[in-house]
């Protein structure tokens, strides 16, 4: 049974793209993302993070929901690296509607523009939407 | 009137509306993800500088700095409060109609 189980896992790899639009602390989605995201790690699969819209605030700087009693996960993000999770993908007009730059950001990101975010999503196997 | 919006003005029109609504002598507070409206340089701002010029804007610190804005660069005229600021504005300038 569970030689079964391992075969069916070792196909092809396929590119999963985690979608993030929403800010950190005002829902879940962007804490339950983070937790997918790790989990996602042990499979082995080719994985990217976008984040836009709101989603953008989720990797701001100097944030700290200690004080509100939550659970401060933004620095997380930065141990994403360690799961060999390294496609972090941010949209520039999402951003710049923001008043942010990549400077505010708690990673290195790679800064792409509505187009081209759009060409990463629609090249992908499978999109989950948080 | 105190008016509370607890949404980002990105991502819903809760902020345009409470503002047209907000009328001569309404205040406004922001809290929860509704403190984005306070990034300055922003179309939000920008939306709400008139009355936030005649003081009648703030916005809750604490729910700024569990989302990495610091108190210090939020808009022009926007005032910052704790949770006894709030409280105080429901004191003085109730009733109390939240934006949700």
């Amino acid at each position: 049974m569970s030689d079964e189980f391992e075969d069916d896992f070792s196909g092809e790899i396929k590119r999963f793209m985690f979608v993030n639009r929403k800010a950190p602390h005002g829902t879940i989605y962007a804490l339950e993302s983070l937790e997918v995201v790790l989990i996602s790690a042990a499979f082995d699969q080719d994985v990217s993070l976008a984040f836009l819209d709101d989603g953008v605030f989720q990797l701001r700087k100097g944030q700290n929901a200690n004080v509100l009693e939550m659970k401060n996960f933004a620095p997380t993000y930065r141990a994403l690296e360690g799961y060999d999770i390294e496609k972090l993908y941010v949209e520039r007009e999402s951003l710049e509607a923001r008043g942010m730059t990549a400077d505010d950001l708690v990673v290195p990101v790679e800064v792409v523009d509505r187009a081209r975010m759009a060409e990463l999503m629609a090249d992908q196997d499978v999109v989950m939407s948080f | 009137m105190l008016h509370t919006v607890n949404k980002s003005p990105l991502q819903t029109n809760d902020l345009a509306s409470c503002l047209g609504h907000l009328g001569t002598d309404g205040r406004l507070l922001m809290i929860e993800d509704g403190v984005y409206g306070a990034l300055s340089g922003t179309e939000a701002t920008r939306q709400l500088a008139g009355p936030a010029g005649e003081g009648r804007v703030y916005v809750l610190g604490p729910d700024l700095e569990a989302r990495g804005v610091d108190a210090g660069t939020v808009a022009d005229g926007v005032q910052v409060v704790d949770y006894a600021g709030f409280v105080q504005l429901v004191v003085d300038h109730g009733p109390h109609q939240a934006w949700v």
